[in-house]
């Protein structure tokens, strides 16, 4: 219990900010309670990452019935089975971040009203825990990869390529959610709508090629679309459309540039604005 | 931003202002927002009030207030919880907040995990969180415990845990918010000792409490806020004095109690004596205890009853008594007259922090409260814990017989 004799000075007293704390106390912050939360998950249970693995083996157990049996769309696409296992594991990180996120500022309330601690901590620490599960799953999407006879690719090594742009898309709004659920509460609700239907809207369970003409410039302005798109190009088929050939040169996707960039300046301006007053508003 | 400053001042608030905008229509919906034309209004609560105040470093300062007085906010801002409207706060060293005991702890989580988790939210680097771990588990005397997780700790190891943590975090500024009621006697014991090491060393507290013993005991220098603003500052036994002052003037519908205007019978003072008819605050166990109060009636009150209550650390009511006027005098009181009651209370309390509750009925009816006040007194009880609510008094004896019939071997007497 020593306290050092340094010459101490005053220094301003900031208030509560969403980056307050100085950086570095911010990240070991971040990865402490990622690791916590993540290991609460996976080793707090014996069937903990059998139980986070079920959900999308089973999504993907029934999808791959519907859609080769009934619809018959898999059939057209090559490596179907794996590419709907892929993007259903992909998109799961997406929903799990932005979906844990949104309630997360408000779910920490204890925390967030009676201690001083970078607030942005808070969403960002869901979004990096379930890049975490995105990790582990991933283990399993390669080895279907290979039973599914996918022959190995030197593009494989550009995946963080993918998981950035996605990474910071979701964090983005990650930022975005939880801040504004602090004032208005329905936005969880109607985020869980939105991401519903982002998931349909993004070429996930379908190939972009079947998709009509106007509802492929809706599709193709969304931000997760190109990402998508690339990742199947990367990962799984060499032959599949890039982003830029399906929309026909660039100019369709300069909607989805714009939301992007849209969202994430959102995304940090909203935060950023908010997080002085999150304590008082819970 | 950095300015040279004279060193012994540790912390310098300067003209802080909080205003609260309490909306007289909560919109807390999108869809509310979206279908409701009207800017919504607002109601303005000025929490703090141009406050400034210097805090030298290594002070023990007080900060007390009735409730709702700004105290609670004031620590939040020194804390960086909540922003300052206007004003700015300076503080020299690290700050330990504790606004409350086992903030941000995870019961899912071992103890372990949770000293590192929490040092880090206070400000300590990971490794150093971690070579805390031994001095503060065994500060807490909680060794054995350390992989167990913490949904499985009693309340009381909680405690322990993060007031340890607290002591063990380095910082040169330690803000408090009414710790002491917890834990048990031998580990409040040692959490006194710790602020008596505090108080004479070089790290400055901020110490915010009801307990005007705590006060007195440990502040070098307290203040009192009063609606936002400071009402008294200086040496902590008179803050101490103006506090329960302002405690027993005011009518219990400014406070605590929430009853419209005036009463119409009000607390002077109340008080516990021991035997030699010295107030106390703390009694050992099993000591004589006195107990005394004042009325005063501001009105006609007919039948009047005056009700006391102790509650215990966890909210369990564990004795009161109702008194009336005696027999033979009229059972009225008149506009100024005083009442005064005093006597001595059989002492079976457990040791522990006791809190005391006051009422007023008229007309002997439960039903006609003329006076509330949940928490007018605080003392402590201390001596050798025994098992239970309250230490009765028993006088049962064993013995041994010979030669008797096998029945009757080992007779129990009861006496009384």
């Amino acid at each position: 219990m020593s306290v050092k004799p340094a010459n101490l000075e005053l220094r301003e007293v900031s208030g509560p900010s969403a980056l307050g704390g100085g950086r570095h106390r911010f990240f070991e912050l971040l990865w402490l309670m990622s690791v916590t939360e993540f290991k609460r998950t996976f080793f707090g249970t014996v069937l903990g990452y059998v139980w986070s693995l079920m959900r999308p083996l089973l999504l993907f157990a029934v999808l791959l019935l519907v859609f080769t049996k009934i619809f018959r769309i898999g059939s057209q696409v090559p490596h179907y089975p794996v590419l709907l296992l892929f993007n259903i594991v992909l998109f799961g990180f997406f929903q799990e971040g932005t979906g844990g996120a949104v309630a997360s500022v408000v779910g920490q309330e204890g925390i967030v009203r009676k201690t001083q601690f970078p607030r942005l901590v808070i969403p960002l620490a869901v979004v990096l825990t379930a890049l975490f599960t995105l990790g582990l799953n991933m283990i399993v999407v390669f080895a279907f990869m290979l039973g599914f006879g996918v022959t190995p690719m030197w593009t494989w090594l550009l995946f963080p390529l993918i998981l950035l742009p996605l990474g910071v898309f979701t964090a983005a709004l990650a930022m975005l959610l939880s801040a504004l659920n602090v004032r208005f509460r329905d936005v969880a609700i109607i985020w869980v709508v939105v991401a519903t239907a982002l998931n349909y809207g993004t070429p996930i369970i379908y190939p972009m090629k079947i998709v009509p003409g106007g509802l492929k410039q809706v599709i193709l302005a969304n931000p997760l679309t190109p990402i998508f798109q690339q990742a199947r190009v990367w990962m799984i088929d060499p032959h599949a459309y890039s982003p830029l050939t399906i929309a026909n040169g660039p100019v369709p996707l300069i909607a989805a540039a714009l939301i992007y960039i849209g969202v994430c300046v959102a995304g940090v301006w909203v935060f950023n604005r908010e997080a002085p007053r999150i304590a008082e508003q819970l | 931003m950095t300015t040279h400053a004279p060193p012994q001042v540790a912390i310098e608030v300067s003209g802080v202002e909080k205003t609260f905008r309490i909306p007289t229509q909560r919109v807390d919906s999108l869809k509310e927002r979206l279908t409701t034309f009207s800017q919504p209004g607002y109601r303005e609560l000025h929490a703090l009030r141009d406050l400034s105040f210097e805090v030298e470093r290594g002070e023990f300062f007080g900060i007390v207030g009735r409730n709702g007085s700004g105290k609670s906010t004031l620590l939040k801002i020194l804390a960086s919880i909540y922003a300052a409207d206007a004003g700015r706060v300076r503080m020299a060293g690290r700050l330990a907040p504790f606004i409350e005991l086992g903030v941000g702890f995870n019961n899912e989580l071992t103890a372990r995990e949770n000293v590192e988790l929490n040092g880090v939210m206070m400000g300590l680097t990971r490794r150093d969180a971690r070579s805390r771990l031994g001095a503060v588990l065994e500060f807490a005397e909680l060794e054995e415990f350390v992989d167990l997780k913490l949904k499985n700790y009693s309340s009381g190891m909680l405690v322990r845990l993060a007031f340890s943590m607290m002591i063990q975090s380095d910082a040169e500024i330690l803000l408090i918010d009414e710790v002491l009621a917890v834990g048990d006697a031998s580990f409040q014991q040692k959490c006194a000792d710790v602020f008596y090491e505090i108080r004479d060393s070089s790290r400055t507290v901020v110490f915010v409490t009801h307990d005007m013993s705590a006060v007195e005991q440990y502040c070098h220098r307290a203040m009192l806020l009063h609606d936002g603003g400071i009402r008294a500052m200086g040496p902590a036994d008179e803050v101490a004095r103006s506090y329960l002052r302002l405690n027993f003037e005011q009518a219990p519908g400014e406070g605590d109690a929430d009853m419209g205007g005036m009463a119409d019978i009000t607390l002077l003072d109340v008080w516990l004596e021991d035997g030699g008819g010295e107030r106390i605050t703390n009694v050992e166990k099993g000591a004589e205890l006195r107990f005394g109060a004042i009325f005063e009636a501001h009105r006609h009150v007919d039948g009047p009853s005056f009700g006391f209550a102790f509650d215990n650390a966890d909210g369990v009511e564990v004795t009161g008594f109702g008194i009336s006027l005696p027999e033979g005098a009229p059972d009225a009181v008149e506009p100024g007259q005083r009442i005064r009651l005093g006597g001595e209370i059989e002492n079976r309390l457990e040791p522990g922090r006791y809190v005391t509750k006051c009422w007023v009925h008229r007309e002997h009816n439960l039903a006609n409260l003329v006076l509330h006040s949940p928490h007018v007194l605080d003392f402590v009880v201390y001596g050798k814990e025994g098992a239970g609510v309250v230490a009765l008094d028993h006088h049962i004896a064993a013995s041994v017989k010979d030669g008797a019939a096998v029945g009757d071997g080992i007779s129990v007497e009861g006496q009384r």
